[in-house]
């Protein structure tokens, strides 16, 4: 573009017409840029609480090797990470630890639930367990597994490297912060009931007697 | 162990304290004995000091709820002679109508300090003398009940939707108590009582 066709650029109308233009094509070559360099160094900050953070161990040591997605730096600090990964059972008791955690991520962050306890609670349908951290923390990418091979967790990494990719600066509604409701709750109280489903939560429902 | 021989502490046992020992049976090998709730501390203090028993070692504290609901609730002391070699499993059977309360070992074994704050924990059995005893396990503010009771249902009293809120509530600072975390910079602001219990030098020493 920065060749000048010497047959238009003495015409105004020209000039016009490509400076009105030129904003759209900015803007999408930047989202490029930008979105280009957050996916291929996304910090990733650790949140292992179970089987599912050995198998993340794995997935960052020089096997599988994370770093050749640009995850060079495993972030301990929430404060230098962009992806909170969730690896393992989430207990209620931590569930203010880790919504403490991601409020002390800076935008943007994005997050995976690694495996099948984190994602939906899996075994633990009990008292003391979240049914899935996106009752806590939004969600962007679910890994599947109990726990996730590395090839998994890296599957759900190039997923989310495809997702941000597919972001534009222009929506500012990505970057907002959720925020708890008048309820004290993200999603509505009949969906967190429901993850209890099919049993119901019953205080007659003792499965022991 | 030798097979399936009954420990000789239980003979000596009884021939100590007469009607405090309640019954006695071997499982697996493993000698039990129940003891009079009222005499358990008594039992346990001789068990440890006595010359020719010297159970100098706690390995557990434990309760069980059987299904059936008039079969009383039993706190296990699971006992170790490190010298001797030998173990003994010592069983307090706690009327469900009657208070579910044993005294505190706490005095005759410190590692029993966490042994029992989890037993009240997770079955609200109380224990007297005990210098400390707060939820261990679960949150202090807690409020659904004690998780291992046959009472209490798989997913808690309350609903999904009131337990993550009550998460999301929380203060992630909340789960330990002020002695735990920086006791020194908060002592100004802990309670009274508190304060008084730490300088009596109960959880170490603080000036």
């Amino acid at each position: 573009m920065g060749l000048s066709n010497p047959a238009t650029e003495n015409r105004a109308d020209e000039l016009t017409t490509v400076s009105a233009m030129s904003p759209n094509w900015i803007t999408s070559r930047l989202d490029f840029l930008t979105n280009w360099a957050r996916a291929n160094s996304l910090w990733p900050m650790p949140f292992g609480t179970a089987c599912c953070a050995i198998e993340y161990m794995a997935t960052a040591a020089s096997r599988f090797d994370i770093a050749r997605f640009g995850m060079e730096r495993q972030s301990f600090s929430p404060r230098q990470a962009d992806v909170l990964i969730c690896a393992g059972r989430l207990p209620f008791k931590l569930a203010p630890v880790i919504r403490r955690i991601w409020d002390q991520m800076p935008q943007p962050k994005w997050s995976i639930s690694m495996g099948a306890c984190a994602s939906s609670g899996g075994i633990f349908d009990n008292y003391s367990m979240v049914q899935g951290i996106d009752t806590i923390i939004p969600v962007d990418v679910y890994v599947p597994g109990c726990p996730p091979r590395p090839e998994g967790l890296m599957y759900g990494i190039l997923l989310l490297q495809k997702k941000i990719r597919g972001e534009t600066l222009a929506d500012e509604s990505l970057r907002e912060e959720t925020l708890v409701g008048p309820s004290g709750l993200f999603l509505p109280p009949e969906r967190v009931d429901e993850l209890s489903e099919p049993f119901g939560n019953s205080v007659h429902q003792t499965r022991s007697a | 162990m030798n097979g399936t021989a009954l420990s000789p502490s239980i003979p000596a046992l009884r021939a100590e304290f007469g009607a405090a020992v309640e019954r006695h049976l071997v499982s697996c090998g493993d000698s039990i004995v129940y003891v009079s709730r009222e005499r358990s501390h008594d039992v346990l203090a001789w068990l440890r000091d006595t010359a020719s028993e010297r159970f100098d070692y706690l390995t557990d504290i434990t309760a069980v709820e059987y299904r059936d609901p008039e079969r009383p609730l039993e706190v296990v002391y699971q006992l170790r002679s490190l010298p001797r070699k030998a173990d003994l499993r010592v069983k307090v059977a706690l009327d469900q109508a009657g208070p579910l309360e044993v005294r505190s070992v706490w005095d005759l074994w410190r590692g029993a300090d966490w042994l029992e704050r989890e037993v009240y924990d997770m079955f609200g059995v109380t224990f007297p003398g005990h210098p400390d005893l707060r939820r261990i396990l679960m949150w202090e503010t807690y409020s659904e009940g004690y998780p291992l009771r046959k009472a209490f249902p798989l997913r808690g009293h309350f609903s999904r939707a009131e337990q993550t809120r009550q998460a999301l509530a929380g203060n992630p600072e909340a789960h330990y108590s002020l002695e735990e975390l920086s006791i020194a910079d908060a002592f100004h602001e802990l309670p009274a009582e508190m304060r008084e219990r730490l300088q009596r030098g109960e959880r170490g020493y603080l000036r």
